[in-house]
C-alpha cells in the first residue's frame, strides 16, 4: 500500500498534512506497544524473507503409555497367538480379540474417541503360516455391533458381515470365526458393521499376516523361507508393519489427522533406526477412510513391491513410489547397505497427508550401533 | 397477617433475602445434580474465535477468545492443513471468556490466501481464513498522517464542500428548505440502513457469547434513546444550529465507521484503495454536507459555525481509519456502528419534525417532499456505486 502515499502524495496535499501531522501526535500514543516498527516506508518484509519459518510439526508429545501402545514397538509387535496342533497334524493359532471403546491421543493433546481392537489402533497385527488353523475368539465389550471381517479366503458364514453367518455381533455377545490361512500375503482384517465408515475410521482395523508355507513353494523356497518368520533366513530381515491411517477428530467426513500406525508424525519426532547391512521389509496397509488413495514415498532410495504380497516374486520393481487404494495393501522390499548413515525420509506423497502427519524417517545406522525400536 | 410481617421486618430483608435463597438454589443445585436421571453427559461445548490477526516478518499472530462449558485447550494449529509450529501465550487451558495469543512463524505469501485452523484437545477444529495476506501495517508517524489524511479525504472535505453551496441554497425560499429537508431525510435513511448493515456485518465476526446481532440492535435502540433525550432535554425539538449540530454528530458517526470499514479493509489488504475509491467517497459524502446545511437556511450562520460542523461530521473519519487499520476487536467494531446508527436515527426523528412543523400547509406528504426523499437515498445508492469495496 506504500505507494499510495508516497511523497508526493504528502506535497500534493499540504494543506492538510499540517493537520495530519497535528492528529498523529494525538494519536501515536494509542496502538500496540510490543509490534515491530518497519522502518519508514519500506515495504515491509513478509516472514519467508525474514527469519519466521517455523518447522512443520506438531507441538509436544504424545503420552503413549497412556494410550497403552507405542507405535515404535507395534513396528514389529507380532502376535503369532496361542499355537497347539490338532489331530490331524495341522497347527492351530487361537486368538483372542475384543472391541473396546477407548479415547486414544493421536497427535499431541488431541484426543480421540476410538472404537479399537485389544485397546490398540490398530489392532493385534495376527501373523500366521499359509495352511494354519486359525481361531479368532471375538468378544465385543465395546457400546455398539462389531465384527471381524477377514481379507482371505474363508467360507460365507465366516466372512464377519451384516446377514450371513452370525452377522453383527451385539454389545456383551462374542463369536469366534475360523478358517485356514490363505492365501499367503499381507492382508488385513476389520469390522465390517454398519455404517461401514464410521466403523472403520473409529479404529477397528488390524494386519492380518500369512507367511508361505516354504514346502508348498519349491520352485522359491529360499524366498518363502526369508518370508518364514522363525527361519534363520527371516532372521536378518529387519521388517516393519505400516498402516496408513486417519482420523477425522470432527466428524466431519474429512481427516484432520494422518499417520503411519496411528501417532501423528512418530517416526518423524523419532525416527525408525535401521542396520545399514540388513535388508527391510515394509508390511505396508492402506485402511484410510474418506479419500479415495493413500501412498508411500522413499527417498533416496528404491524398493521392490509385492502387490497383496500374494506373490513370491515382485509385481513392481525399483519403484519409489507406491499408491494404494483403501485395503490395498503391499509388501516393499529394500536395503541401505552401501548407504551413508543418517536419516532417510518416507512419507506420503499426497503432501496434504504429509503435512497432516503421514511423515516419518529411517535412520540408518552402522552395525555397530544396536537397534532399539 | 403477612403483612404485618413485612411490615414489621427491616426494608433491606427483602433486598437480602431473594439473594440468599438464589445462591442458596445454586449451591442445592450443584451439590444433588437433579439434572443426572436426564442422562446428560455430553462432551464439553467449545468455541474459538479469531479477533485479530497481524501478520508480520515473524510470522502470523493471532489474538483468539474462547468459549465453552469447560476450559478450552488448543492442541495444534493447522496453516493451510498442515501442521505447526507455535507458541501460546498464556499458556495452558483457556478459561471461558479468555483471551490467548497464537504467534505461528509462518512463511506466509504476500497477496496469498490462508487458511489457518485451530484442533482443540477434543478434535473440535476451528477455522479462520486471511484472505490476502497483507504485512499489518505497523505504527509509523507517517503511516498515521496517511491514514489521517485518509480520512480527512473520505469525511472532512466532502462534508466542508457540500456546505460551500449553502449560500447557493439560501436563495431557493422556503420551498427550496422543505425539498432539501426531505432530501436530506433520504439521505440519512441511506444511512440508517447502511451503517446498520455494517454493524450485523461486523457482528458475524464476533464470540458466539457476544449475540452479536443482539448487540447491534440493542446498542442502537438505546444510543437512539440517549441522544433523542439529551437533544429535547430542554423540552422541545433541537432546530436550526442545534438540529444541524446533532445532524453533524450522527453523520459524525457515521463516518467513523466508514472510516473503520476503510482503514480496516486496507490493512487487511482487501481493499486496493485507489484514488478513484477516494474520489467516489468525496462525491458520496458531499450530500452529507448539504444535509447539515439544510437546517441553517433560515437564519444567519457566521464562518466558524461552519468549520466546527465541517470537522464534528467529517474528522471522526480519520478516527474511523486508524483504528481500523491498527486495532479493534470485532464486538467494539459492531458497538460502533451501531451507536453510528442510533445517532442516525434520531437526527431523522428530529429532521421530520422540523420539516412537519415547518409545512406552509398540514399537508407534509407532498410529491416535492416525496421526491426530495427518494432523490435523497437515489444519489446516496449511486454514489455508493463507485465506493463498493
Amino acid at each position: 500500500m506504500s505507494p499510495k502515499f508516497s511523497r508526493k502524495f504528502f506535497l500534493k496535499t499540504g494543506l492538510f498534512s499540517g493537520a495530519a501531522t497535528l492528529l498523529g501526535s494525538l494519536f501515536s500514543g494509542l496502538g500496540q506497544k510490543d509490534q515491530p516498527t518497519y522502518n519508514g516506508e519500506q515495504s515491509p518484509k513478509t516472514a519467508a524473507q525474514n527469519k519466521g519459518h517455523g518447522a512443520m510439526t506438531t507441538m509436544g508429545q504424545v503420552d503413549h503409555q497412556r494410550n497403552g501402545f507405542d507405535p515404535h514397538q507395534m513396528l514389529t509387535d507380532w502376535d503369532t497367538g496361542n499355537v497347539s496342533t490338532l489331530p490331524n497334524g495341522q497347527t492351530l493359532r487361537e486368538y483372542e480379540i475384543s472391541a473396546i471403546d477407548k479415547e486414544i491421543e493421536i497427535a499431541p493433546g488431541i484426543f480421540f474417541p476410538a472404537w479399537t481392537y485389544n485397546g490398540r489402533v490398530p489392532g493385534p497385527t495376527l501373523r500366521c503360516t499359509e495352511g494354519d488353523r486359525i481361531r479368532i475368539h471375538f468378544i465385543n465389550a465395546g457400546s455398539h455391533a462389531h465384527t471381524i471381517h477377514f481379507h482371505g479366503i474363508h467360507s460365507s458364514s465366516m466372512d464377519g458381515i451384516p446377514g450371513t453367518g452370525p452377522g453383527m455381533i451385539g454389545p456383551a455377545e462374542s463369536f469366534t470365526y475360523e478358517f485356514d490361512a490363505a492365501p499367503f500375503g499381507c492382508h488385513l482384517y476389520h469390522c465390517h458393521s454398519t455404517p461401514l465408515k464410521r466403523h472403520i475410521h473409529k479404529g477397528l482395523y488390524g494386519a492380518f499376516i500369512v507367511d508361505p508355507d516354504p514346502e508348498r513353494h519349491p520352485e522359491y523356497e529360499d524366498t518363502a523361507r526369508s518370508r518364514l518368520l522363525g527361519t534363520k533366513e527371516n532372521e536378518r530381515w529387519q521388517e516393519f508393519i505400516i498402516v496408513m491411517n486417519g482420523f477425522d477428530t470432527n466428524f466431519d467426513n474429512d481427516n484432520e489427522v494422518y499417520a503411519a500406525n496411528t501417532v501423528a508424525f512418530a517416526y518423524q519426532h523419532k525416527p525408525i533406526k535401521v542396520q545399514h547391512d540388513q535388508p527391510i521389509r515394509v508390511y505396508l496397509i492402506n485402511i484410510t477412510e474418506f479419500d479415495p488413495i493413500n501412498s508411500f514415498h522413499l527417498h533416496a532410495n528404491f524398493f521392490d513391491f509385492y502387490d497383496h504380497g500374494t506373490t513370491l516374486t515382485p509385481t513392481n520393481e525399483n519403484i519409489d513410489t507406491v499408491m494404494m487404494c483403501q485395503a490395498q495393501r503391499g509388501i516393499l522390499e529394500f536395503s541401505f547397505e552401501d548407504f551413508e548413515p543418517g536419516k532417510y525420509m518416507f512419507h506420503a506423497h499426497q503432501s496434504e497427508f504429509a503435512e497432516l502427519g503421514w511423515m516419518s524417517f529411517f535412520d540408518v545406522v552402522n552395525k555397530d550401533a544396536e537397534i532399539s525400536v | 397477617m403477612s403483612d404485618k410481617i413485612t411490615q414489621r421486618l427491616p426494608k433491606w430483608t427483602w433486598l437480602i433475602l431473594p439473594v440468599v435463597l438464589l445462591l442458596g438454589s445454586i449451591a442445592l443445585f450443584f451439590a444433588t445434580n437433579p439434572l443426572e436421571p436426564l442422562g446428560v453427559q455430553a462432551p464439553p461445548i467449545e468455541e474459538v474465535t479469531v479477533e485479530r490477526t497481524v501478520l508480520d516478518e515473524e510470522g502470523i499472530h493471532l489474538t483468539v477468545r474462547v468459549n465453552g462449558s469447560e476450559p478450552v485447550k488448543i492442541a495444534q494449529v493447522l496453516v493451510d492443513d498442515a501442521y505447526w509450529e507455535f507458541t501460546q501465550t498464556p499458556k495452558g487451558s483457556l478459561s471461558r471468556l479468555s483471551t490467548a495469543k497464537i504467534d505461528i512463524p509462518y512463511p506466509w505469501v504476500r497477496h496469498e490466501l490462508h487458511e489457518i485452523k485451530l484442533i482443540t484437545s477434543t478434535g473440535a477444529t476451528f477455522s479462520h481464513t486471511i484472505e490476502i495476506a497483507e504485512p499489518t501495517p505497523a505504527w509509523s508517524l507517517q503511516r498515521v498522517g496517511a491514514y489521517i489524511l485518509l480520512g480527512i479525504y473520505i469525511g472532512v472535505i466532502p462534508v466542508g464542500l457540500g456546505l460551500l453551496f449553502y449560500p447557493y441554497l439560501k436563495t431557493l425560499g422556503s420551498k427550496g428548505l422543505n425539498f432539501l429537508l426531505t432530501l436530506t431525510i433520504g439521505l440519512l435513511a441511506y444511512l440508517f440502513i447502511d451503517t446498520l448493515q455494517e454493524g450485523f456485518e461486523i457482528s458475524q465476526q464476533t464470540a458466539g457469547v457476544f449475540s452479536g446481532n443482539l448487540l447491534v440492535w440493542l446498542t442502537t435502540g438505546i444510543a437512539f434513546l440517549i441522544i433523542f433525550a439529551v437533544g429535547r432535554r430542554g423540552g422541545q425539538a433541537p432546530e436550526g444550529l442545534s438540529l444541524a449540530t446533532y445532524l453533524a454528530f450522527g453523520i459524525g458517526l457515521h463516518n467513523l465507521g466508514e472510516g473503520l470499514a476503510v482503514g480496516a479493509a486496507m490493512a487487511s489488504g482487501e481493499a486496493a484503495l485507489g484514488s478513484f475509491l477516494v474520489v467516489g467517497f468525496t462525491l458520496h459524502n458531499l450530500t452529507e454536507g448539504i444535509g447539515i446545511a439544510a437546517p441553517l437556511l433560515s437564519r444567519k450562520t457566521s464562518f466558524g459555525t461552519f468549520v466546527n460542523l465541517t470537522l464534528l461530521a467529517g474528522l471522526p473519519a480519520a478516527a474511523g481509519t486508524l483504528i481500523g487499520a491498527f486495532s479493534y476487536a470485532p464486538h467494539w467494531g459492531a458497538i460502533l456502528f451501531a451507536i453510528g446508527a442510533g445517532a442516525i436515527l434520531q437526527v431523522i426523528v428530529e429532521v421530520g419534525v422540523f420539516l412537519t412543523k415547518n409545512a406552509p400547509s398540514k399537508s407534509w406528504f407532498t410529491v416535492p417532499n416525496l421526491t426530495g426523499f427518494v432523490l435523497g437515498v437515489a444519489i446516496m445508492y449511486g454514489t455508493a456505486l463507485l465506493v463498493a469495496v
